[in-house]
Formats: C-alpha cells, sequence, structure tokens
C-alpha cells in the first residue's frame, strides 16, 4: 500500500511553476493516468514522488514519509528518458538492475522478457525503439514495488509494442494494493486502463476522478473531456 | 472475448451488456465458464478494478454465480437467462421505435416495414418467412425457446 500525497506543492523552473501550489491524494490500489499536455506538469509530479527533484514550496509525503531512500525501495519509476546502457544486453541489463532492488522478482521478469517477445541476448543499442520501450517496462514491472510510477511508457513507440505494453500493465498490476500512476498524453489508447484520471493544467489540478464515473456523468470517453478540459 | 469498449459510458457497463448479450443469442450457455477476471483485464486491456466490478455486479444480478477456486460461470437458472433475453429484446425494441417515431413513423408503418425487413434480412437464411413469424418469434422469446419462427 502507498497513498501518496501533495500539500499546495510548488516547483518552479526558472521563472515557470511546473507546479503550482498543487494539492492532490492519490489513493493506494488503483491506476491513475496523470493527463494533459506537454508542460502541465506530469513529469514533474512523478519526478518529485521518486525522490529526484525536491519540491520550493510545499510538501510531497509517500505515507507520512518525504522521498528518500527509504522511500524509494517502495517506488518503481520508469523515466521516459532512454536510461538503459546501450553496450549491455538484455540479460546483463536485469542482471545488473536486479542487484539494486531486494523486491526483484525473477520469475516475473523472465515471464515479461517473454511476453515482450525480447531478446535476452540482444544488445540494447541494437533495439528498435519499441523494444526498447518494452525493456523498460520489463524493468519497472518486475519490482513488487507498492508503488510504480511510468512516465509516458507510450511515447513514440510502435502500435504493437504499445499495446504489449499496455498487457503487461494490466496483467502485472496487483489490485492488492498496488498503485500505478502513468502519464500519458495519448489518452485514447490508455484510457480503458485508468480507474481514475487527473488532468493537470498549468501545474495545477484541472479534473480528478474515477473514470467510469466521469464517463457515466458526461456521457463522453476520457478522451473526448480531456479535450473540453485544454480547450 | 471480443470486446468493443465505445468509451462514452461505464466501461464496467458495457462488460456487463456484452455478457448479457452472448447469454441472449446463446453464445454463452447456462453453466459455461467465463474467463478469470485477470484473464479478461489482460484480453480487452481494461484495468482489473474495474473488471471486478463488473463481475460483482454480475453476480448480484444473478448473471453469473462464482464457485470458489473453480471459477465463474453462466447462471444455471432458465428463468434468469429468459429474462436477459427478454430484457435484450426489449431493449432493441425501445431504441428502434424511438428512432423510428423521431423519423415521423407511426405505429402500423413500423410493424408493415418490419415484416419487409425480415423477410429481406432473416428470411432467406430463415426457416421460411412467414407473415406472423415477427409476432411469434417475440411469443417464443417468453419461453426461452431458441429464436427463429414457428409461424403456422
Amino acid at each position: 500500500m502507498a497513498t501518496v500525497v501533495f500539500d499546495r506543492v510548488t516547483k518552479r523552473f526558472g521563472r515557470v511553476r511546473a507546479l503550482n501550489d498543487l494539492s492532490v491524494t492519490i489513493p493506494s490500489g488503483t491506476i491513475l493516468g496523470l493527463l494533459g499536455p506537454n508542460g502541465a506538469g506530469k513529469s514533474t509530479m512523478l519526478k518529485l514522488i521518486a525522490g529526484l527533484y525536491r519540491p520550493d514550496g510545499g510538501r510531497v509525503t509517500i505515507d507520512g514519509d518525504v522521498p528518500s531512500p527509504k522511500t524509494k525501495a517502495k517506488v518503481a519509476y520508469l523515466p521516459e528518458i532512454d536510461y538503459l546502457y546501450g553496450w549491455m544486453t538484455v540479460r546483463q541489463i536485469l542482471d545488473y538492475v536486479r542487484a539494486f532492488y531486494p523486491d526483484w522478482d525473477q520469475v516475473r521478469a523472465e515471464e515479461l522478457l517473454r511476453f515482450m517477445a525480447l531478446d535476452p541476448a540482444a544488445r540494447v543499442s541494437r533495439l528498435s525503439k519499441g523494444m526498447r520501450a518494452r525493456l523498460k517496462i520489463v524493468v519497472a514491472m518486475s519490482r513488487s514495488a507498492p508503488l510504480i510510477l511510468l512516465d509516458e511508457p507510450l511515447s513514440g513507440i510502435d502500435p504493437p509494442s504499445r499495446s504489449r505494453v499496455l498487457s503487461a500493465i494490466v496483467s502485472e498490476f496487483r489490485e492488492d494494493g498496488q498503485t500505478v500512476v502513468m502519464s500519458t498524453h495519448d489518452v485514447a489508447e490508455s484510457e480503458n486502463l485508468f480507474q481514475e484520471v487527473l488532468f493537470l493544467r498549468e501545474g495545477q489540478v484541472a479534473l480528478m476522478g474515477d473514470a467510469d464515473q466521469l464517463r457515466a456523468q458526461r456521457g463522453k470517453s476520457i478522451r473526448d473531456l480531456f479535450e473540453e478540459v485544454y480547450a | 472475448m471480443q470486446l468493443k469498449l465505445d468509451q462514452h459510458s461505464p466501461i464496467y457497463m458495457q462488460i456487463i451488456d456484452e455478457f448479457k448479450r452472448q447469454v441472449a443469442r446463446g453464445d454463452l450457455r447456462p453453466g459455461d465458464r467465463i474467463p478469470s477476471q485477470r484473464e479478461l483485464a489482460a484480453m480487452v486491456q481494461v484495468n482489473p478494478n474495474t473488471v471486478q466490478r463488473a463481475y460483482r455486479e454480475m453476480e448480484l444480478m444473478g448473471i453469473t454465480e462464482t464457485l470458489r477456486g473453480q471459477g465463474t460461470f453462466i447462471t444455471r437458472d432458465p428463468e434468469r437467462v429468459a429474462q436477459i433475453r427478454r430484457e435484450m429484446a426489449d431493449r432493441a425494441l425501445a431504441g428502434f421505435v424511438r428512432e423510428m417515431h423521431a423519423l415521423g413513423y407511426g405505429c402500423e408503418e413500423m410493424v408493415a416495414m418490419v415484416r419487409g425487413a425480415y423477410e429481406r434480412i432473416v428470411g432467406e437464411t430463415g426457416a421460411g418467412p412467414h407473415a406472423g413469424a415477427l409476432a411469434e418469434g417475440h411469443q417464443a422469446g417468453r419461453g426461452g425457446e431458441p429464436h427463429g419462427d414457428r409461424g403456422v
């Protein structure tokens, strides 16, 4: 279980307020879609939870603790950038990463590797963009972390890879208290995945709610709502 | 199971509707085992909690029964199955009548057009078109008989 609380959080980059007095609670046991156009503050939120940024104002807590090495043990973070060493093979990447995390689940890693149709002997630098995106998902989802942060896991990859990534998130998600926060600006494809959605606009919450409830109330898909919110 | 989600209405309801449709059409028979929640979630790429909600509601609605350790099965209650079929027919009818009414057709015209359409669409493949096919077929729905006409 992991509940994330943003309490009046502000994060500035120069004169830009990426997050502006943002208060929100992400409950545990949900898959939350973190939605918004580029620059809305999605990645900044995830990096604050992961402990890669510190807020300029306010507080971020995970189960009451500010991000620290202690909370990092609970958090699996998939960054948007390509961070895997190109000279390593797929197998070497997994061996390397597992050394860092006591909650690494080797059985699951092997399953995911097969499901993603990744060749363990392939060198990372030779993998296509879609295959590298698949590998990042294997790395993030092979931990039994209660909180999984996925920053744009679908961006810029081919449709078959997107579909695999979505399936892997669904099948590895454990309803008994695991929380997945996934940012995307590609709402159409991923909206079925989300139990809850959080629309960010200029560093603040524009709309948040249960996805099915929003559909029932507004008679609209999340994708249409997205267009309405950002019109 | 194939599921075309239109995303404009709650997804758990669409999952329930799809199962009801399959039961009503006879694609799923009483006592048939349906996929586990996890299987279905992965199959249609939907949040497992949403699937869980749909399964919970179906159980409450008497569409399915879950046997511990064995899985989830379509109800064996023939009454309930007939009811589901009737419900789906009522819904299709309501949509049809509303749309035709909006287009300006009256009751008699609709009935006549339905007969014509029935012969065109179903007649060729069915056991043979009859004038009374529609009314009879509708009656048959109550008894939970397989569809098709029982015209005399």
